[in-house]
């Protein structure tokens, strides 16, 4: 049986992780490579990077990055933000990445998703999907809208009838970050992830909302989550990816337990 | 030197890193005479059986296979090079190199687990175990709680049982690793599945392609 997978995300800006971050140990790391290869060791199963640079002639500073965590770690990464072409998706996956995600480049052009698919395959193309929460109306019918710009601009697309689109073009896996919960540290947006978890066949990792362990349990278990996405919770130290999977497989959710 | 077959399927940079980190030296080709030359054969690929083998043929690297599994080089199929290797792929009826007799079949899809009405997804993609049936050389010091990183629609069925060495589970057992002689094949990626997926990696790369079946 599949393990379900705890994934770290890194931000990464102009070849830096946004936030300096403290482990346990009391490190102090905002190098990319160091931090991957940290969660790597500790028993990350994935990690994932979003690229924030803003300016585009500054992209090279990623790839840059991407091929030193390749030279580092031999699990898979994905990585996004700011991809918008074949050729962007192309440059970071010769660099050594798994996987590339897109989220906004794919609702402004969802024939993307298909070329990727066909250029590299399914299983590298992670659609990417923020979403709010909003009244249920004949244009929203899930009651769950897709929203761009960090959440400031509406689109008007259906969060699940965009995630069977996606799937439908080649999609390979979601990764499916709430909004509303990103952030507060209160929990998983529980039944988005049921949602879109139940009516697409590629799997979903959830995001936005982990404040402790019981939050992972819960998106994994009632959330029906294949895989969960963790930033603040062990960016801060607060718990280890080993005590992560160690409570979930007390509470008997099959995890990957050795890795060294 | 170990030769890393190039036939355009996919990422062969990440098996080049790992051999790298394992400070073994290769060469990503597709050379037949570097190939023949090459003390052993990486077989990687991700993607379409059909597409693999017309480039396969296009290059003329099915002979050089061939000619290096007949020599007794030890050779390694990763993911979808552990499935060509088989005679026939039921993914488009493509005809395969038919180093090991046996077929490429597809998961059932939808894959529904019949006690549980459980649905497992398609394609299997994540960690997961495998349960070792038999002893081989390129298993060893693996543990039984060690996982490995698969990504496939389509798994190898050789003819003989005694040719798979492993099996794992998603919703149906599959066999996820299969050897004949001094051709051994793994579904998963070794050069993605951490420490577990690195030893077997360097197993591989000091076999000396004997195994008693």
């Amino acid at each position: 049986m599949l393990s379900k997978r705890i994934i770290p995300c890194l931000d990464v800006r102009n070849g830096k992780t946004t936030k300096g971050v403290k482990f346990k140990e009391n490190l102090d790391i905002g190098d990319p490579v160091e931090m991957a290869r940290f969660y790597y060791e500790q028993g990350a199963d994935e990690i994932v990077f979003y690229d924030i640079t803003a300016s585009s002639d500054r992209r090279d500073i990623m790839i840059d990055v991407v091929r030193r965590v390749a030279e580092e770690i031999f699990i898979p990464f994905s990585v996004g933000g700011g991809l918008r072409t074949l050729e962007d998706m192309r440059r970071v996956l010769l660099a050594g990445a798994e996987k590339v995600s897109v989220n906004t480049a794919a609702i402004q052009n969802p024939e993307i998703i298909a070329e990727g698919a066909r250029a590299f395959g399914s299983q590298c193309i992670v659609l990417g999907m923020d979403v709010k929460k909003v009244a249920s109306s004949p244009g929203i019918p899930s009651g769950y809208e897709m929203v761009i710009h960090g959440g400031r601009t509406y689109t008007g697309l259906d969060a699940l009838s965009w995630a069977r689109r996606a799937e439908a073009l080649g999609a390979g896996e979601i990764c499916l970050n709430s909004i509303d919960a990103d952030g507060t540290q209160q929990g998983y947006e529980l039944s988005l992830t049921r949602l879109i978890s139940e009516n697409v066949g590629i799997p979903v990792i959830a995001s936005g909302g982990a404040g402790k362990v019981d939050h992972v349990y819960e998106v994994l278990t009632a959330g029906k989550a294949d895989a969960a996405l963790v930033a603040s919770i062990v960016h801060y130290g607060t718990y280890t990816i080993r005590e992560i999977k160690e409570v979930l497989h007390q509470g008997g959710v099959k995890v990957r337990r050795t890795w060294i | 030197m170990i030769a890393v077959i190039d036939y355009r399927a996919g990422n062969l940079k990440s098996v080049e890193r790992s051999l790298k980190k394992l400070e073994f030296s290769c060469c990503v080709t597709q050379d037949r005479k570097e190939i023949l030359n090459a003390s052993r054969v990486i077989f990687p690929g991700v993607g379409a059986a059909g597409k693999a083998m017309s480039d396969l043929r296009h290059l003329g690297l099915d002979r050089a296979l061939s000619e290096a599994f007949e020599d007794g080089k030890p050779i390694l199929g990763i993911c979808l090079g552990a499935q060509i290797i088989l005679e026939k792929s039921e993914e488009n009826r493509t005809p395969c190199l038919g180093l090991m007799n046996g077929m490429v079949r597809s998961f059932p899809n939808p894959l529904v687990a019949a006690a549980t009405g459980e649905r497992f997804k398609i394609p299997h993609m994540g960690w997961n175990g495998i349960r070792l049936l038999r002893k081989h050389p390129v298993m060893e010091g693996v543990k039984q709680t060690d996982e490995f990183y698969f990504v496939h629609s389509y798994y190898p069925m050789p003819a003989s049982e005694r040719q798979v060495i492993a099996v794992s589970e998603h919703g149906i057992e599959f066999p996820s690793v299969i050897g004949f002689r001094n051709l051994v094949a793994m579904q998963f990626h070794p050069e993605k599945s951490g420490h577990a997926g690195l030893r077997v990696l360097k197993n591989f790369c000091t076999w000396n392609g004997q195994h008693v079946e």
